[in-house]
């Protein structure tokens, strides 16, 4: 058997870089609700980013965003968050929405 | 590496052999739900734990789904892990083991062989190790508790080895080998350490931490999907020999071999085999010895190995024989001959024409005996003089 394939993954298993390979859907299209983030309410305890399903939550330094080309809206940030600091604000709400 | 310390002889369960054979080998994660007839695995290894003998997390779950994946994501995250599970537990779990096997987690399991769900059966049977059998994972058969014990050792060898990654099933006939005491020799945790010791030369594999994103997975990536399990029926053939090098360290080290992918029994002059697995290979030796002082030449292989099949190894101790003679505790539904017979069916090519007869004993409990072994052999010597046969039988049924 000639293999012609060239391997995507260096690892024996599929790991691989998450920026370039799990951020490849267009998720951010899924989104019925985005993650509104209230920068005096967060602490930057980073829970949000762990949990969130496709690891979409940008450190912005001192508050954590959500990047809406992946963001599919699924509010877990929302739930997790200790402060209640994220709102799940209804899409038609806004400009771009 | 010269050789072991001999170790302490006790005698115990299989079950309580499995708990020692996982402590010994000091996993970081033990996640296990009970289950008859595994129970005392998972209560003992909790008894190490609240003793302090043993020095992991052990994670208290609601099931055998959760406990496969607590040890699934702590071995993704660099951790040695231990499970132990039987029949309903090994189905519910069937997700999770697919999902151990598609990450390379290398995952070792200790499963207490018992027939499956469907008419509730408390007893042995081999139908749950045939159930998991396309889940990816590499099973191996023993036949005793010692062999338990050595093989939970071998199996973290194998699992963790740089080439294979792959998780391991560790099978033993339940009710038969979990509640049977035997005296089984308990090595010293610094020689366990030190035959493990090569694993850690080896390039660390990738580990999934807290702050670094990382992929998991094919997401979409069709041609990711088919690397990946090009890559993963890649190793399962590596590991065939794999398992034959660490037989051969285990025994120059402990002391004991076990033949790795499969074990012969005066096979090298036999004119017939019988190819059998588990607890009942023992009472096969003994009915062959008795065969042989009556002038018939019958020898045995006992099947190690299951998945991935040893095709090369059985070929090669079969071809040219007259007769072959295959002894099943399990069922290939929709086909008539029993599951380990079917695999050496689709080796008849390469072993060439010779009568194939397969057996169906064992099931729900009911022992593989003596006048059972006696009329297979008997059956199986007599289609090898050119007698017609019964190409399948369910002894039990004609009794």
């Amino acid at each position: 058997m000639v293999i012609k394939h060239k391997n995507i993954f260096k690892t024996e298993s599929a790991w691989s870089n998450a920026d370039e390979k799990l951020l490849c859907l267009d998720t951010g299209s899924w989104r019925t609700e985005r993650p509104v983030v209230d920068k005096e309410q967060c602490n930057y305890c980073g829970l949000c980013a762990l949990y969130c399903p496709p690891q979409c939550m940008k450190d912005m330094d001192d508050h954590y965003e959500a990047d809406l080309a992946y963001c599919k809206g699924c509010g877990i940030c929302a739930t997790e968050c200790p402060r209640k600091a994220i709102t799940m604000v209804p899409e038609g709400e806004f400009a771009d929405g | 590496m010269v050789s072991a310390q001999k170790g302490q002889v006790r005698v115990i369960t299989g079950n309580a052999v499995g708990a020692y054979g996982a402590m010994l080998c000091r996993p970081d994660v033990v996640a296990a739900y009970p289950i008859t007839p595994q129970s005392e695995i998972a209560e003992l290894l909790s008894q190490f734990k609240a003793d302090g003998v043993l020095d992991a997390e052990y994670v208290e779950v609601e099931g055998e789904n959760s406990a496969m994946n607590v040890v699934l994501a702590a071995s993704v995250a660099g951790a040695r892990v231990f499970t132990a599970t039987s029949s309903y537990g090994l189905v519910f779990m069937y997700d999770a083991l697919q999902e151990a096997s598609g990450f390379r987690a290398p995952v070792v399991m200790v499963n207490a062989n018992r027939e499956t769900p469907g008419i509730h059966c408390v007893s042995s049977g081999q139908q749950d190790l045939i159930s998991a059998r396309d889940t990816g994972w590499v099973q191996i058969i023993v036949e005793n508790d010692q062999e338990i014990l050595d093989q939970i050792i071998m199996a973290y060898r194998l699992a963790e080895d740089y080439n294979i990654l792959l998780p391991i099933m560790v099978n033993y006939d339940g009710f038969y080998l979990s509640y049977l005491a035997e005296a089984v020799e308990i090595p010293n945790i610094e020689d366990v350490d030190a035959f493990l010791a090569p694993l850690k030369q080896q390039p660390e594999r990738q580990k999934l931490v807290p702050g670094v994103s990382i992929g998991c997975g094919t997401h979409g990536m069709e041609m990711g999907y088919v690397e990946a399990r090009y890559k993963h029926c890649q190793a399962l053939e590596r590991v065939k020999n794999k398992v034959d090098e660490i037989d051969k360290d285990f025994g120059d080290y402990f002391g004991r071999y076990y033949g790795g992918q499969i074990e012969e029994y005066r096979t090298d002059d036999a004119d017939i085999v019988i190819l059998a697995s588990g607890s009942a290979t023992g009472t096969v030796r003994t009915v062959i010895d008795t065969k042989r002082e009556q002038g018939i030449k019958v020898g045995l292989i006992k099947l190690r190995l299951f998945r991935p099949f040893p095709a090369e190894r059985l070929v090669e101790v079969l071809k040219g024989r007259k007769a072959i003679g295959v002894i099943d505790r399990s069922l290939c539904f929709g086909w008539k001959y029993g599951p380990m017979c079917m695999e050496l069916r689709a080796l008849s090519p390469e072993i060439g024409p010779t009568p194939l007869l397969s057996y169906i004993d064992g099931l729900a409990n009911l022992d593989i005996n003596v006048p059972h072994i006696e009329r297979v052999i008997d059956e199986v010597s007599a289609a090898a003089q050119g007698k017609p046969y019964q190409e399948v039988t369910w002894i039990p049924m004609e009794e």
